[in-house]
């Protein structure tokens, strides 16, 4: 399992197989439409959500454009509190800082926060190949990692198993990695949730490093905050001595006041909940309470890059709800894995392209899981315009163009394998400014009509796969508005 | 009041009825109509599919060939049947503009699309609003579902518009359609390339609409139609796709069969 999932098929590939597991179509469907349902309920019970959405976005916006300044100012807060920054330039850098100090420690275990950060750097496995242990310990992270799964969602990571699935996983896992699963389990919900509080509870008792992640960082004060809902999280930021934060820059607000915003809108985007249940915050480190030590890693791995692009830096604002996740019906369908990253659905085909650049096959393909429906759009309570920056990528891909890499302005070939496409896009450009090519391209189909097949080779093969095509009608409109002087001549 | 017809390549080659259905149509509601004959695509399908290079010079074709009309007063609207081509011209056409502008190559094509951009109107939304009609005098005794496409619905904001124009007409048994607000999966390029995710989405829609029991799925756009269409043709659901306008059109002298 690699946090970066490289080699991954391009997403009508990984596509092709998820839409026929029906098991995993009827899971999907179920909850994508059970927490659609509920957000939109939530959402409504406020009457001013489109400001909340405007400020959210404003907010972002603004500290995006002074992002410098800010990080600084937060690197100086978080010094005073007794804290150390460290600044990572990409993944390796962040799992190289973050193994030493784990290493430093003199532990061989360390107990996480769910963090989509230290997921977007393969933490865990970089961890391993130093004889570290991660354990996971938000329900649904455990549930994947003990069946050697990838998380197909955000919010929800095992959103693609049922309980079935899930008590034989535990029966079958929980052993190898700690405490056992209780004899006789059964996937009543009430006894998973209890097979998993004991197997954790020994680790939570145990461990002496905590690694967490951060859903934001407030510049003024140098203090970092974790919404969740199930209280593991405060579990690994206040008993272990060591405490060990990975933070994407982008993350960051500058006042505490700005969390108003946000502790409104997030919880009602992500679980349809008024508040999430636990709201966590530290800062640097306090006598006789908490870890003894706490270490910041900033990291980078992209987003400055991103923040380049004038279109596509909107995605930054991301507060990681997943609300886009469930309203997509193409998510519904393919499910997260096909993304081939950890930030699956509408996001992450922005998200991911931009941070890993759009060189392998799964990210060039990523801009197109889309059909440009626009739901995603709507529910952002950041307002992400996600149709228009995956439009700007599909440019990149197609046409290339200047992109900036680590800092650097370079321009982009545009990918290969789209030369035919390329030049039927050219053809069609050329009839379109050429009407009267049009019009005798319109007759030469109205013609040869009786002839035309019921399934067509190569790319329209897709669709006459499972569609009927219509039928080419025997004259244009143009044809018949020229003939009959738009309906007014006789013969209409 | 005089108007500009921009058909779209798409029913200009596919779908002559359902211009025809417009012409007659705004006709009867004393709309004077003109095809100007040398127009053809938007782009939408270019620049969807990343080539926005490529849809420049068909948005400029487009205010080629009915800015004029517009700037002399020749024409008051320029009326479309489909609500994706209408997004294009509306939300996409300004930022087209300042695409060019941020690329360093000036105004001119902001400049040259500014006119035709906001006289540009999808069909439903000029009779709602601009001729403050909701009964255009229709007859159509069928039962009929109707599927907001994502671009009228979320780009345009097309609203209720369509179904309170449906809701008026003679004869006519308007059902709910479950999850209408889900796309259809037509999506352009994307029913080609995803073409397995874009059938599940489509064959959703279509047993969505056939547990109505509506004889007609009715939209305002023939892209989605084509797609829905084919899809029911396949899955043999005994139900017929039918372009908003078809059914506008239709009245007791001459209904539409």
């Amino acid at each position: 399992m690699s946090g970066t999932y490289l080699g991954m098929p391009a997403f009508p590939e990984a596509a092709h197989d998820a839409v026929r597991n029906t098991t995993l179509r009827a899971n999907l469907r179920h909850a994508t439409h059970t927490i659609r349902d509920k957000r939109a309920r939530a959402v409504a019970e406020l009457d001013d959500w489109a400001r909340l959405r405007e400020a959210g976005k404003q907010i972002k916006d603004h500290t995006l454009r002074h992002l410098e300044h800010y990080l600084v100012q937060l690197e100086e807060s978080v010094t005073a509190a007794g804290g150390t920054v460290h600044w990572a330039a990409d993944a390796d850098e962040a799992n190289r800082i973050v193994t030493r100090l784990v290493l430093a420690t003199g532990e061989r275990e360390v107990v996480k926060v769910k963090s989509m950060a230290t997921q977007e750097i393969g933490l865990n496995e970089a961890l391993e190949a130093e004889g570290v242990r991660a354990y996971e310990t938000d329900l649904a992270e455990l549930i994947v990692q003990l069946g050697d799964d990838r998380p197909s969602h955000i919010l929800v990571p095992a959103i693609h198993r049922n309980r079935g699935e899930i008590r034989d996983i535990f029966r079958e896992e929980m052993g190898s990695w700690g405490r056992p699963a209780p004899e006789g389990l059964t996937d009543t919900p009430a006894e998973l949730a209890e097979a998993a509080r004991l197997h954790l509870r020994e680790k939570f008792l145990r461990a002496k490093v905590g690694v967490s992640g951060a859903n934001f960082m407030v510049a003024e004060t140098g203090t970092l905050v974790v919404v969740e809902s199930e209280g593991n999280g405060r579990m690994c930021l206040t008993l272990p001595e060591t405490l060990i934060s990975v933070v994407g820059i982008e993350k960051i607000v500058p006042t505490w006041q700005d969390l108003e915003v946000f502790l409104q809108t997030l919880p009602r985007s992500s679980t349809a909940e008024r508040m999430n249940p636990y709201t966590s915050t530290w800062t640097g480190t306090t006598e006789s309470d908490g870890p003894r030590t706490f270490h910041l890693v900033l990291l980078d791995n992209g987003r400055t890059d991103t923040l380049a692009d004038e279109v596509g830096r909107q995605a930054l604002r991301c507060i990681r709800c997943s609300a886009c996740l469930n309203v997509c019906p193409v998510y519904e369908r393919a499910g997260g894995h096909a993304y081939g990253s950890v930030y699956p659905g509408p996001i992450g085909a922005i998200l991911s392209p931009q941070l890993r650049g759009t060189q392998s096959e799964i990210d060039a393909s990523l801009p197109y899981a889309s059909s440009l429906c626009g739901a995603c759009y709507e529910v952002c309570p950041v307002a992400i315009d996600i149709p228009e920056v995956l439009v700007h990528l599909r440019e990149r891909v197609v046409e290339g163009g200047p992109v900036t890499r680590r800092g650097t302005k370079v321009t982009l070939k545009p990918a290969r394998g789209h030369a035919a496409e390329r030049a039927a896009m050219r053809a069609a450009r050329w009839a379109f400014t050429h009407p009267a090519a049009l019009a005798a391209g319109q007759r030469l189909a109205a013609r040869t009509r009786r002839f035309h097949p019921r399934t067509v080779p190569g790319p329209g093969r897709a669709w006459t796969d499972t569609r009927d095509l219509p039928q080419v009608p025997a004259e244009s409109f143009r044809d018949w508005w020229q003939r009959t002087d738009g309906g007014k001549e006789a013969g209409k | 009041m005089r108007v500009a017809l921009f058909l779209t390549c798409v029913n200009d080659t596919l779908y002559p009825d359902t211009g025809r259905a417009v012409v007659k149509l705004l006709t009867r509601l004393g709309v004077e109509v003109d095809f100007p004959a040398a127009q053809t695509c938007c782009g939408q399908p270019h620049y969807n599919t990343g080539y926005r290079h490529e849809a420049e010079p068909l948005a400029r074709h487009y205010s080629d060939v009915f800015g004029p009309g517009v700037a002399s007063g020749d024409y008051d609207a320029i009326i479309t049947p489909s609500g994706s081509c209408a997004a294009m011209v509306r939300e996409l056409y300004p930022r087209m503009g300042e695409r060019a502008r941020a690329e360093g190559r000036g105004d001119r094509l902001a400049t040259a699309l500014a006119p035709v951009i906001p006289k540009t109107y999808e069909l439903t939304e000029f009779l709602v609003d601009v001729l403050g009609v909701t009964d255009v005098g229709a007859f159509y005794p069928h039962t009929v579902t109707y599927h907001p496409t994502c671009h009228g619905l979320r780009s345009l904001g097309l609203g209720d518009r369509p179904t309170r124009l449906l809701a008026a007409v003679k004869g006519l048994e308007l059902r709910e359609l479950p999850g209408a607000q889900e796309c259809c999966g037509f999506g352009g390029t994307f029913a080609v390339k995803n073409s397995d995710v874009s059938a599940a989405m489509g064959a959703d829609k279509v047993r969505n609409a056939a547990a109505t029991g509506a004889e007609v799925l009715c939209a305002a756009d023939n892209s989605c139609l084509m797609h829905i269409g084919g899809t029911m043709s396949r899955l043999q659901v005994g139900m017929r796709p039918v372009h908003i306008a078809e059914i506008l059109a239709s009245t007791e002298e001459e209904p539409l069969v």
